[in-house]
């Protein structure tokens, strides 16, 4: 009973209180469901400002831990175990800070079975706060899974043209890497004992060779989701057929998971194989920073752009996390909150645009800035963060992400090259080059189509969407010290572990 | 055997033995109803199931042997009758409206459903060869008839035909294998068996080939690769509802008899055994999954669904040999079948009713749009669905996530590679049933019949309700033991 009062409880499942109240509500009721999940979600983020509060950030251990026997039978020992660190405690901020924007963003855009939508959407947020917190991999599993059910219908059923395929695409390439992890899951669950993330990780002890293996498996479910190259072919086709909500959750959020379950399961449960492995991880994060910010220069589609340099930005989040360093896991975890942010912030934009105009081809427009001037210049804002530009959030991360591939990248560090701080470097030129020219492409010159002369600049609402995260840029941007105290004792007692590691596995 | 023994072991099985008398009651009772009260006997038979039902309520806990040893009513039992009574109960309740609506509506339906219904049951307790031979018959003979119910439509005459004719061969296979047991080790008896092959006096080569054959011939029963071609034109042709009886009872009950002969009776033969198990369950999870996906009918895509899902029961039995592991593959694959059970009940309800007329609304394409039309059905097709594949958090994924976990502590990581990668495969054909309801437009017949909502609805919420609140299951499922 003592649990009912929990922070941790109420943040993940108060959602399910809205999901309730609108199932109850008709077809018909379209402004009530929408009220209601707007309300629930603005509530669920008061929730997690009171969580927030009573967080302790000099504490590196779990805290405001519930732990409840749930499945106890021969072999196996499962428990409903919540718990928050500094490694977990900005991305649970940004999902309850996201919810309530995504869900304003559709206030015109889901005209239909608005019920459905808002159900499946709040059923989506309880998910991902589930993963975020969950310490027992069976829990963490039965999240991460259920996360999948919500957003396959949200793409398939509000999406765009070919909604159906990439609905299935996303359901199909997800499952494909979960369930490699469920087995090392299994594995982990029967030849361990336990469940439980930090009895797994006090109990240590499993050899070096089977540790890789079991990384590798935990991997390919996170590089999927993250993705890495060369397996992101899901990305673009999700995000430019999901609706603006969708895509926003899902750049926003549902990415990190894949980058969070990095850092909390592959670097906490197997810091051995975690540094054998650093280096090619490392190769892979570089090929896709270039890859993607070079692709996303060849995209016509603005959507697709943006879908494109995510795979960018989080090759910048991966190569941070695998430098294994503080500084190097310190940026990577903020740089998933600039990205949340920026990313968030760019395909609500592109979906302000969608809706006046029916479609995303760069071509279409020009001139902008004379027709919409409010909007040009927030979208000026978010595109300047995006790629990188000092004083603002993306800066930091990407800078302090640099340094700490730099300094794993001299001899004896994780990477063991300068080359990937250097070429890492390269790609926030590129990104400047793509987001600039989209920039110019639609905002500069004069208005060469004649339908773009009558476009209305964003009203109030879509003002009050992009406010919150346009003060988050600057914040971060410019005093991010905040944020790096909540997470730095967690990171440190994770660099230390990971540091013993590596020095154990020497021969 | 003097009078008061048999009345000791009358008395063991009595739930099997008043449902045995009930059906053969209401065969004549039958007769005197008026033509225009034949739902009577569905009541009537509903009837039986439930004093059949409450009576295994109550003995739960008693774990006795009977008939000289030759039935055992034991926690694995117990647990099977219940899951064979509770799925009779259910195909009546989907049954009633059909039947009639589809103008099967004969008194006999039910009281060969009760038939089969008890051949279960005893197919559950049999402990001996024989016995396993007479439930077997017990259980297949009614099916035979109720698959070709809906004559003169010629796919269910020839639905009919093929079962029975494929039946008896696969049960003469198991008569062989019995035949061959017997000469191997002198006895029937399945301790007895373990006792000749322990005090060194069976004939080894005998006694394989003796249980290969059982093998074989279950396997016809329960549908697995390669004796699995009957199943998706048998499950077609026959009246539907028939035909998700069969999917579940049926199936279920040749695997109580697999369970029990191979944990029982062969554990030395394991050594043996297990490499052909590993292969014919790999082969069916393969075969099964992928020819789903071709798959247009609704009725033929859950065949081979459920040719699949007998792959993975079978998975749960591959490591049945190795010390210490028959308990819990007998649990893994209890709770395997629990899960599907409850999963198949949804989705065959949600079939029933979208099917119209002379076989119509069976394709894929009459359930689009149902989810604007009928939400509720929609929604708990789609949890079916979402259960088969293994999505969490669905009784379905704690199936699949314990028979996998046994798999991999009997050192079969491969196997259950496998096994993760065709349920994969699977997701792909049953999520395309998902985006016909929920992401097409269509105008879909549904047939107004309520005792469909309640099985699809209630066994929906229990498909989701134990998938979090699972403990009592797993611990109801850990104490069905046999002794």
């Amino acid at each position: 009973m003592e649990y009912l009062i929990n922070p941790l409880i109420l943040v993940t499942f108060f959602p399910l209180v809205g999901v309730l109240i609108i199932a109850f509500l008709k077809q018909e009721q379209k402004n009530a469901a929408r009220w209601v999940a707007l309300i629930t979600s603005l509530i669920t983020f008061g929730l997690s400002l009171w969580m927030l509060a009573q967080f302790d950030s000099s504490d590196p251990q779990l805290q405001m831990v519930v732990n409840l026997p749930w499945i106890q039978v021969a072999g196996w020992n499962i428990s409903f175990y919540l718990g928050i660190d500094g490694l977990s405690i900005l991305l649970v901020l940004l999902t309850t800070f996201l919810a309530p924007l995504a869900i304003l963003s559709t206030w015109t855009a889901v005209e239909d079975r608005v019920k459905d939508f808002m159900m499946f959407f709040l059923l989506l947020e309880v998910g991902m706060l589930g993963v975020f917190l969950a310490q027992d991999l069976f829990l963490f599993y039965i999240f991460w899974e259920f996360t999948l059910v919500p957003m396959y219908f949200l793409i398939g059923i509000w999406g765009g043209q070919r909604r159906m395929y990439a609905a299935i695409k996303f359901f199909l390439y997800t499952m494909a890497g979960s369930i490699l992890m469920l087995l090392a899951i299994l594995w982990l669950g029967i030849n361990q004992g336990t469940f439980t993330l930090p009895d797994l990780m006090a109990k240590g002890g499993i050899p070096a060779d089977l540790q890789l293996w079991l990384f590798l498996a935990f991997a390919a479910a996170f590089a999927i989701k993250v993705p890495m190259w060369p397996l992101h072919s899901w990305l673009p086709d999700a995000h430019v057929e999901a609706p603006t909500a969708g895509s926003v959750i899902l750049a926003g959020i549902l990415l990190k998971l894949g980058t969070y379950g990095f850092l909390r399961f592959n670097l906490g449960l197997f810091p051995q194989a975690a540094v054998q492995a650093a280096p090619w991880i490392a190769v892979l994060a570089v090929i896709g920073i270039l890859y993607g910010a070079m692709v996303s220069y060849a995209q016509k589609d603005v959507k697709k752009l943006v879908a494109y340099s995510s795979v960018s930005h989080l090759g910048f989040v991966m190569l941070g996390l695998f430098a294994l360093n503080s500084q190097g896991i310190q940026g990577g975890i903020l740089q998933m909150v600039n990205h949340g942010i920026s990313t968030g912030a760019l395909f609500l934009i592109v979906g302000m645009i969608y809706e006046r105009r029916h479609t995303r081809d760069m071509d279409a427009f020009g001139g902008l800035w004379k027709v919409m001037p409010v909007y040009a210049v927030l979208t000026l804002i978010v595109a300047l963060s995006s790629m990188g530009l000092p004083g603002l959030n993306g800066f930091v991360g990407e800078f302090t992400i640099l340094l700490g591939a730099w300094g794993a990248g001299a001899p004896g560090g994780a990477l063991g090259s300068y080359w990937f701080a250097g070429l890492a470097a390269l790609g926030v030129i590129l990104a400047a080059v793509y987001i600039l020219f989209m920039f110019q492409k639609m905002f500069l010159g004069p208005v060469i189509k004649d339908e773009n002369r009558s476009l209305k600049d964003i009203n109030w609402r879509e003002i009050a969407i992009l406010i919150p995260l346009i003060v988050l840029i600057f914040w971060i941007g410019l005093y991010p010290k905040p944020f790096f105290d909540l997470m730095a004792p967690a990171v440190d007692n994770l660099v230390a572990a990971l540091q013993s590691a590596a020095v154990a596995g020497l021969p | 055997m003097n009078l008061s023994d048999a009345a000791v072991s009358l008395n063991a099985i009595l739930p099997l033995a008043v449902l045995v008398a009930w059906a053969c009651a209401l065969l004549l009772i039958d007769l005197f109803l008026p033509k225009e009260r034949k739902g009577w006997t569905a009541l009537l038979s509903a009837v039986g199931l439930l004093v059949s039902l409450v009576l295994t309520l109550t003995r739960l806990d008693q774990s006795t042997t009977a008939f000289n040893g030759m039935v055992s009513v034991d926690g694995f039992a117990n647990f099977l009758s219940l899951l064979f009574l509770a799925s009779g109960l259910v195909a009546i309740a989907i049954s009633y409206d059909y039947i009639k609506r589809m103008g099967l509506d004969r008194g006999e339906y039910y009281v060969l459903l009760l038939f089969a219904v008890s051949g279960m049951m005893l197919m559950g307790m049999a402990s001996d060869l024989i016995v396993v031979f007479l439930a077997l018959e017990l259980l297949s003979i009614p099916l035979y008839v109720l698959a070709g119910i809906a004559t003169p439509r010629s796919d269910s005459e020839e639905s009919s035909l093929k079962y029975f004719l494929l039946g008896s061969f696969s049960t003469g296979i198991v008569v062989y294998g019995i035949a061959l047991v017997f000469a191997a080790t002198g006895t029937t008896s399945l301790t007895g068996i373990v006792d000749a092959i322990n005090a060194g006096s069976a004939l080894d080569a005998l006694l394989l080939v003796g249980a290969a054959l059982l093998l074989i011939g279950l396997g016809f029963k329960v549908a697995v690769v390669p004796f699995h071609m009957w199943t998706p034109d048998v499950y077609q042709g026959a009246p539907t509802s028939v035909a998700a009886f069969m999917a579940i009872g049926a199936k279920a009950a040749g695997f109580a008899a697999l369970l029990r002969v191979f944990v029982i009776a062969f554990p030395s033969l394991s050594v043996d055994l297990a490499p052909i198990l590993w292969i014919v369950s790999a082969l069916t999870m393969i075969l099964g999954n992928v020819a789903a996906i071709a798959q247009h009918n609704i009725k033929r895509l859950l065949a081979y669904s459920s040719i699949a899902n007998a792959g993975y029961i079978l998975m749960a039995l591959v490591p049945y040999g190795q010390p210490g592991m028959a308990d819990k593959a007998v649990a893994a694959a209890l709770f395997y079948l629990l899960a599907y059970a409850f999963t198949s009940f949804t989705a065959w309800s949600v079939v029933i009713a979208l099917e119209q007329a002379e076989g119509k609304g069976l394709e894929l394409e009459d359930y689009a749009g149902l989810s604007k039309r009928h939400p509720v059905l929609a929604l708990t097709m789609a949890i079916a669905m979402f259960s088969f594949t293994g999505v969490p958090p669905t009784l379905g994924f704690l199936g699949k996530f314990n028979v996998f976990s046994v798999t991999l502590e009997g050192g079969y990581v491969w196997l259950a590679i496998i096994g993760v990668l065709t349920s994969l495969v699977s997701a792909y054909y049953y999520l395309r049933v998902v985006v016909y309801m929920y992401m097409r437009d269509g105008e879909p017949q549904v047939n107004r019949d309520r005792w469909l909502y309640v099985v699809a609805s209630a066994s929906a919420i229990g498909l989701v309700v134990f998938g979090i609140f699972s403990q009592p299951l797993f611990t109801w499922v850990s104490q069905a033991l046999m002794r």
